[in-house]
């Protein structure tokens, strides 16, 4: 009775075939709905930095080195994908791939840095109104986080009201 | 060559030690997810402890909190010489969301030293399989910092010498472009 027992035990282990995915041998594909690793396109960047102000995790840095040139890093460290970015950028540049297979030994080696021009206002510099008084507070003018220790500063656009920003461009007129 | 062929036929096989110093539970549920036979990681030998004097490598999970940094330190300490430690999640690699609370320390590196970092929020039990794999030598490791750099402006920019007159109407040049 018990080798009967063992036989029907062994065909329906038999019958059941195998269930283990034979992952890092063969690749195995995202499902279609999942959010992987942000890509940012540069050539499509326009620079206007609403992914770094609506990123939850702040992980977005932006720093301004003059008039013309802002620098925007994306540190990917403590990126929880939620898509944010991609959401709200309005030139699309930002796409959520469907790459999970990120480890590494470095944790830099996850870094996208972009180099943008930005160009000016003809009459003001770089500047635009917020509709209402809270989002004039989130507004940042010019941004100088510290992209050597990876770590967002706020400042308020009052920061900035101490120097004239508005003064000091350079208006081309050929 | 006799190191390579030893190691080849006579693979070790690691036991891993999981802690949690404050995270949601999303990576534990992932952590364990990999030990079940769907995704079977016991076929490379790994196989989870209950104590970390047993372990030769530790997974990380959660941020560094101040209530359980010390426990943590200790916990690190108490394992056997070659040791390695993963950072799984974003918390653990980066300090998640909630980096600059009151309790939160930062990431696991401002404690113990990481070797293997596997974000996500969680990462996919297959993303924690590359990560054992990649330490263990069995896959290429596929990213790389990337830095890119505009060559023009996106969008044409407004130059006097680009207007033109067309019969009594001025009209910018490069308009089509847009």
């Amino acid at each position: 009775m018990s080798l009967l027992s063992k036989i029907k035990e062994t065909w329906i282990c038999l019958k059941a075939g195998k269930v283990t995915l034979p992952y890092p041998a063969k690749p195995q594909p995202a499902p279609e709905r999942f959010r992987g690793r942000p890509i940012f396109d540069a050539s499509k960047c326009i620079g206007c930095a609403g992914c770094a102000n609506n990123c939850p995790a702040r992980e977005i840095l932006v720093f301004d080195v003059c008039q013309e040139i802002r620098i925007l890093k994306y540190l990917g460290r403590r990126c929880t994908y939620c898509g944010r970015c991609a959401d709200l950028c309005p030139e699309k540049a930002i796409t959520m791939s469907k790459d999970y297979e990120t480890a590494t030994n470095n944790i830099a080696d996850l870094q996208q840095r972009l180099e943008l021009f930005m160009s000016t206002c003809q009459r003001c510099g770089r500047c635009f109104k917020e509709p209402t008084p809270l989002e004039q507070l989130k507004l940042k003018g010019y941004r100088f986080d510290d992209l050597e220790n990876d770590r967002w500063i706020f400042k308020s656009k009052s920061y900035f009201d101490q120097f004239k920003v508005t003064d000091d461009i350079h208006i081309e007129l050929d | 060559m006799f190191r390579k062929l030893f190691l080849k036929f006579f693979p070790r096989s690691l036991w891993v030690y999981h802690a949690n110093s404050g995270g949601c539970n999303g990576c534990d549920i992932e952590v364990l997810n990999v030990l079940t036979p769907y995704y079977d990681v016991e076929r490379f030998g790994i196989k989870l402890v209950a104590s970390p004097r047993h372990a030769d490598v530790m997974l990380c999970q959660g941020p560094a909190m101040r209530s359980t940094a010390a426990a943590l330190k200790r916990a690190y300490e108490a394992m056997p010489s070659p040791k390695i430690v993963f950072a799984i999640g974003s918390c653990a690699c980066g300090g998640g969301i909630w980096h600059d609370t009151y309790n939160v320390i930062g990431p696991v590196e401002k404690i113990i030293p990481v070797n293997f970092y596997i974000p996500g929020c969680p990462p996919r039990p297959e993303a924690i399989i590359y990560g054992v794999a990649l330490a263990m030598g069995l896959v290429d490791k596929k990213v790389l910092p990337s830095s890119l750099k505009q060559e023009e402006l996106p969008i044409p920019r407004y130059h006097p010498e680009d207007l033109e007159m067309q019969g009594d109407m001025l009209v910018y040049k490069k308009l089509e472009k847009i």
